[in-house]
């Protein structure tokens, strides 16, 4: 299945990336394809690298060196006006869901809605899109709060609501289930699948959570040492001998 | 040895501080201009800046419109100077006192809030998330963050002025006397363009200030909870320390432009 997808061009691609602050060398030459539809899940220890790699593919922060594509668009040598406008094909899931306290839940989902919506030729209005997006997250009820009153699960639905509204074609998942409970953590992982499904998005999800990789990937990146250690199935890598990729499957 | 590598070290700190504040400045001008405006964050930051904080420089107005009136009247009338009040009072008021001390009330009430506010949405992510949607946050939050404080403050210390002589008003009324129209008839006749112009011009560099030194530390704020509330103090202290230096140039030159 994969060697045929790999004939295709990639929505998503990184060469050769490297970041350093200072003498920490974080990245060394990090590589990485994300192919239409699909589920990519990339693991490693915590300070690995893998919120710096996401960061750097959204610009927000420089890498030192390498290539970033989304889709054929090298983001390194896009100016500010059309990363941002590339930028409205990517929705961004924050480990701490980022949502902006001064706002309820309403104005946290039109915010993107405000600068992009004519750009993007959308006809619907603001409301019916809002509540469009909140029902995919089962939080019909919750537009009027503010996010001080929701509780963890709920504002990671709501930023995934949000990450949503603009229909993206490449969602971004830092930690999804980072700080939930089982339960939410499952409910947030369906969620994930079901997003998936629903608009054919392909997803790059940052975990640690093993049982996240099994359930949510199509295929698996160890992010070692700054590198891409290896990569495969969930069954692949959980069936390895490698003792540095059986410390995450154990 | 090791104390004055401590102080070059400081300065070099201090130096870097300020050059990446005059690039943050530069920054805001040259954002200030360039479409699309930010209309109705504006309004709410307005809102925020200058009607919310109404209240705290009417307190603080009055307060200092009684207090001073109260310590200048009996040195005054040792040398029988009383006559003199109304005119010390308004010029005083209008020209130094009034502008500094509620710049100074602002810089603790707007600043802390803007560095706080700011430092809290840069440690919870969501000056990025505000990134990855598209949206220049620089634009949105500093830019108008900075223009309102610049565009309420002189409101604000006009506001606090006429507040002050209200209070002034009260003290010579009840203890010298004066009847309220006398003592508006005398400060009115007291003051003149030459005072008010100056006086208000100054407090645009005071908003502008206040607004420049808590975005700068909130939106660079670093080290989580703790650089929030470093970035709130600092925010206080910087935009305090260059209310001074600011008053400082503004009296020279007006010095030069209207001293005798």
């Amino acid at each position: 299945m994969m060697s045929s997808e790999k004939k295709i061009a990639p929505v998503l691609e990184l060469v050769n990336l490297k970041k350093s602050f200072g003498d920490n060398h974080i990245l060394n030459g990090f590589n990485l394809q994300l192919f239409e539809g699909e589920n990519l899940v990339v693991m490693g220890k915590s300070g690995s690298g893998k919120s710096v790699m996401i960061k750097c593919l959204v610009g927000l922060l420089q890498a030192n060196s390498g290539s970033i594509k989304i889709k054929e668009h090298d983001i390194t040598v896009l100016g500010q006006t059309e990363l941002d406008v590339l930028r409205t094909e990517i929705g961004f899931l924050f480990q701490g869901s980022a949502l902006y306290d001064s706002m309820t839940v309403r104005e946290n989902l039109e915010f993107p809605l405000r600068r992009h919506k004519a750009k993007l030729r959308i006809t619907e209005s603001n409301e019916v899109l809002v509540k469009e997006a909140l029902a995919n997250v089962g939080l019909d009820d919750a537009i009027d709060l503010m996010p001080a009153e929701l509780s963890g699960g709920m504002k990671r639905r709501v930023a995934l609501a949000r990450a949503l509204i603009l229909k993206p074609k490449i969602i971004l998942y830092d930690e999804p289930t980072t700080g939930l409970d089982p339960i939410t953590s499952k409910e947030i992982i369906e969620l994930i699948r079901t997003v998936q499904k629903k608009y054919g998005t392909s997803s790059l999800i940052i975990t640690h959570d093993v049982d996240c990789a099994r359930v949510i990937s199509n295929r698996i990146i160890l992010l070692i040492d700054g590198i891409n250690y290896t990569e495969g199935s969930f069954k692949e890598l959980n069936q390895s001998e490698d003792p540095k990729v059986r410390a995450f499957f154990k | 040895m090791m104390q004055s590598l401590k102080t070059v070290n400081g300065l070099r700190i201090f130096f870097e501080e300020m050059g990446d504040m005059a690039f943050f400045a530069g920054r805001f001008f040259r954002e200030l201009f360039s479409s699309p405006f930010e209309h109705k964050e504006l309004l709410r930051q307005c809102y925020i800046v200058g009607v919310k904080s109404l209240s705290l420089v009417a307190v603080t107005g009055f307060i200092l419109g009684l207090v001073f009136t109260l310590q200048s009247r009996p040195t005054l009338m040792k040398f029988g100077a009383q006559s003199w009040m109304p005119s010390m009072i308004i010029l005083s008021i209008v020209r130094e006192i009034g502008p500094v001390v509620i710049a100074l009330i602002c810089a603790g009430k707007i600043g802390s809030g803007i560095g706080a506010e700011l430092g809290s949405m840069r440690v919870t992510e969501q000056i990025d998330a505000m990134e990855v949607s598209g949206t220049n946050p620089f634009k949105y939050l500093v830019v108008t963050r900075i223009l309102a404080a610049t565009l309420m403050l002189p409101i604000l210390v006009i506001f606090g002025d006429a507040v002050a002589i209200v209070g002034s008003a009260l003290v010579e009324n009840l203890k010298g006397e004066v009847s309220y129209q006398l003592y508006f008839i005398q400060i009115f006749e007291a003051l003149k363009f030459s005072d008010l112009i100056p006086a208000t011009v100054k407090t645009f560099f005071f908003g502008f200030a206040i607004g420049l030194v808590g975005c700068y530390k909130g939106y660079n704020c670093k080290n989580g909870t703790v650089g929030v509330g470093e970035a709130s103090n600092a925010a206080v202290i910087y935009a305090s320390m260059l209310l001074f230096v600011l008053d400082f140039v503004a009296v020279f030159i007006t010095d030069i432009f209207y001293g005798v």
